[in-house]
């Protein structure tokens, strides 16, 4: 990192420097050499990271006032809702930020698939993504059985049960999760308790995540290594600080838009009906960002099975580096990758739409069908493909993609320097 | 630029097709009408919330609570309006269960604006015994506890009809399209000129549905008109900042040599 001789201008500054370097940290978070050809979609990690802060301040105010109690979650939530000032506001806005926090790391997410970044020398950087990925989907399931709604409690109820599938002992884990013999007040509290712990265990690795990413430096649509800092580079600040607001305030108009004007519609009405252990909702659907991971757990005709490939469809993840073989990074020049890389997120949303969906008749089919398809992609698919396909010529440096698409003379350019 | 219009709509329609699809249950379409509250600049039309109030305190009060309503509420801003001389002569009409007193004893005293709707049941036991084993929901929330909200209630307030010749009906139960099963146990609640309305409206049912329906939207959301006023600020507020951060950026990136 060209920046660790920074040297404060202040007697102070450099009194304290010396002794805990935080001084040397900003200097290096200002100057940190950013590729200058990153697109749109790289301004999501800023995004989800004012998510991240925005869901820990609401959620703070919140805990101020509810109360996690079986016979009182449901009350404390409408008192939240009436008598709380802007109580509805920030509930709202923390309900549905937990849709746009996800919403926004899914786009992060095929982001990385479409550009490789997952790739040497990133590993680690999305291992630590995939692992901050699934604690936000632990920590948004048990939010929602925070307000005691019949989705909350029967929710809950679904997915807990899932542990009882493991053999032997599985009947025990699922008690030792609920705290008794079903979902009721003990397993409210806990998972209250764990809904305030698990975001700064996000925070603690989303720092790690950077910290991780802050080494080998950004990858950029190009996909190439680059020299930093050079000519291809622009420093962080005020560059790309800019363009991240820019994104974060588009992207906070289509969040203001849902915490306004439908700050239910992504909800479940019967949520706002008091859970009740004695009815059972006509169907039980978790919250759409998990909708894809239900659908895989409901195409296997056996339970244990079932959570077999829902769990192996995250853990797949975490070793897709050594699954891609190709050394190329980005799709641009990877024709054919390009074309299974969209078939895929059609798969994925496909798998999203039948978790809504019954699982019966066609429904249930086409489910399977998806379902065995995400797993052929990662596990047939990606190795072979690296090895067969026919990339297309890389440039040297990002200088010339990005000078050659505005001008017609970079595309022979690009042949006379590479072939 | 290019990219980021695409990645918008792409963010559009990826939500579109999760809420549109997500919770799409086979119903019957529901009966529309013009409610004031909907839209960017939608308010409650007062003298509906109030004729609302006056529907549900005749016709639903009997059998359906509203526990999380109190009658300050009545007089509160954004809701019904009604002054707060009127809101206390509502409240007067309730006796409510205080104490205990210095001597130990409950007593019962008049309903105070502080204090929540009076229940018309002691528990849940005794409104399932009194309505034939079926719970009358809270009407507190009903409307956003119910998919369709405001126009499934109307339409299902309007929804009854004599059953189609080979549905058979046990006693106590009434066909009504838009129920989920077409079968509920609540008796067709109105019907024209059930209660008479002080403004000289007339009370059709059309007119009642729609009133007291309103009513419950309200109830459900007394915040509602606050939440459009603010959004509609917020929006314009970021609309502006957006624009100007977005003339910013183009200056500062003009100094390098770089789309963006």
């Amino acid at each position: 990192m060209s920046d660790h001789n920074y040297v404060p201008s202040s007697k102070l500054g450099k009194w304290f420097n010396d002794r805990l370097p935080l001084l040397t940290l900003s200097a290096h978070l200002r100057e940190y050499p950013t590729p200058k050809n990153l697109n749109y979609w790289w301004t999501f990690g800023g995004i989800l990271t004012f998510c991240l802060i925005a869901q820990i301040i609401t959620g703070i105010v919140l805990g101020m006032h509810y109360v996690a109690h079986a016979d009182l979650a449901f009350d404390s939530v409408e008192h939240i809702m009436r008598d709380v000032n802007y109580g509805w506001l920030i509930r709202y806005v923390h309900a549905n930020g937990a849709s746009m926090f996800f919403l926004a790391v899914y786009i992060h997410i095929f982001r990385s698939l479409y550009y490789g970044s997952y790739k040497s020398p990133r590993e680690v950087i999305w291992i630590i993504g995939m692992i901050i990925y699934l604690l936000m989907m632990m920590t948004a399931f048990m939010g929602y059985v925070l307000p005691w709604g019949q989705m909350s409690f029967w929710g809950a109820t679904v997915i807990t049960n899932l542990f009882s599938a493991v053999p032997f002992i599985g009947e025990s884990i699922t008690n030792w999760l609920w705290g008794g013999y079903a979902v009721d007040n003990p397993t409210l509290t806990r998972f209250f308790s764990l809904h305030y712990l698990l975001p700064f265990l996000i925070l603690g690795l989303v720092i790690l995540h950077i910290w991780a990413l802050h080494v080998p430096g950004n990858n950029n649509p190009v996909g190439i290594e680059l020299k930093k800092p050079s000519k291809d580079t622009v420093p962080f600040h005020p560059y790309i600080v800019i363009k991240d607001l820019f994104a974060l305030l588009l992207f906070l108009i289509v969040f203001a838009f849902f915490v306004f004007y439908s700050p239910n519609i992504l909800g479940h009405s019967d949520n706002y009906i008091e859970a009740n252990p004695m009815v059972t909702p006509a169907h039980i659907v978790p919250e759409w960002y998990l909708l894809p991971f239900y659908a895989i757990l409901r195409s296997v005709p056996d339970k244990l099975l079932g959570v077999v490939a829902m769990f192996a469809s995250i853990f797949i993840l975490v070793i897709l580096p050594w699954l891609d073989t190709s050394k190329v990074k980005s799709a641009v020049f990877r024709p054919l990758y390009k074309q299974f890389y969209w078939i895929l997120l059609i798969d994925v949303i496909l798998l999203g739409y039948m978790g809504a969906m019954p699982a019966e008749g066609t429904y249930l089919l086409i489910a399977r069908v998806a379902t065995a398809y995400y797993f052929i992609h990662f596990l047939i698919i990606l190795p072979i493909l690296g090895k067969k396909e026919k990339t297309l010529p890389i440039p040297l440096s990002i200088t010339e993609p990005v000078l050659g698409s505005s001008a017609k003379t970079g595309s022979t350019k690009k042949e006379e320097t590479y072939n | 630029m290019n990219n980021l219009i695409k990645s918008f709509i792409f963010m559009f329609l990826f939500i579109a097709f999760f809420t549109g699809k997500a919770f799409t249950e086979e119903k019957k379409k529901l009966l529309k009408t013009d409610w004031s509250f909907k839209g960017y600049f939608g308010k409650f039309d007062r003298a509906s919330l109030q004729r609302g109030y006056h529907v549900y305190t005749e016709v639903c009060a009997s059998c359906h609570s509203m526990k999380y309503l109190s009658y300050r509420n009545l007089a509160e801003e954004g809701g019904p309006e009604f002054s707060e001389e009127q809101a206390k002569a509502i409240a007067a009409n309730f006796e409510v269960t205080d104490g205990p007193n210095e001597d130990g004893d409950m007593f019962t005293r008049t309903a105070r604006l502080s204090d929540r709707f009076v229940n018309p049941y002691e528990n849940d036991k005794q409104a399932m015994a009194s309505n034939g084993g079926a719970y009358p929901p809270d009407m507190s929330v009903l409307v956003k506890a119910r998919s369709g909200g405001a126009d499934y209630i109307y339409s299902l307030l309007l929804g009854y009809e004599n059953p189609p010749s080979d549905v058979i009906l046990d006693e106590g139960v009434y066909y009504n399209k838009y129920m989920y099963g077409n079968m509920i146990r609540m008796p067709d609640p109105l019907s024209d000129d059930l209660i008479q309305y002080n403004d000289g409206i007339k009370a059709t049912k059309e007119q009642m549905a729609k009133d007291v329906t309103a009513f419950l939207a309200w109830a459900a959301e007394p915040h509602l008109e606050a939440r459009h006023k603010i959004g509609f600020k917020v929006i314009i507020y970021l609309i502006i900042i957006t624009l100007l951060t977005y003339l910013s950026m183009k200056r500062l990136w003009s100094r390098i040599e770089s789309k963006i």
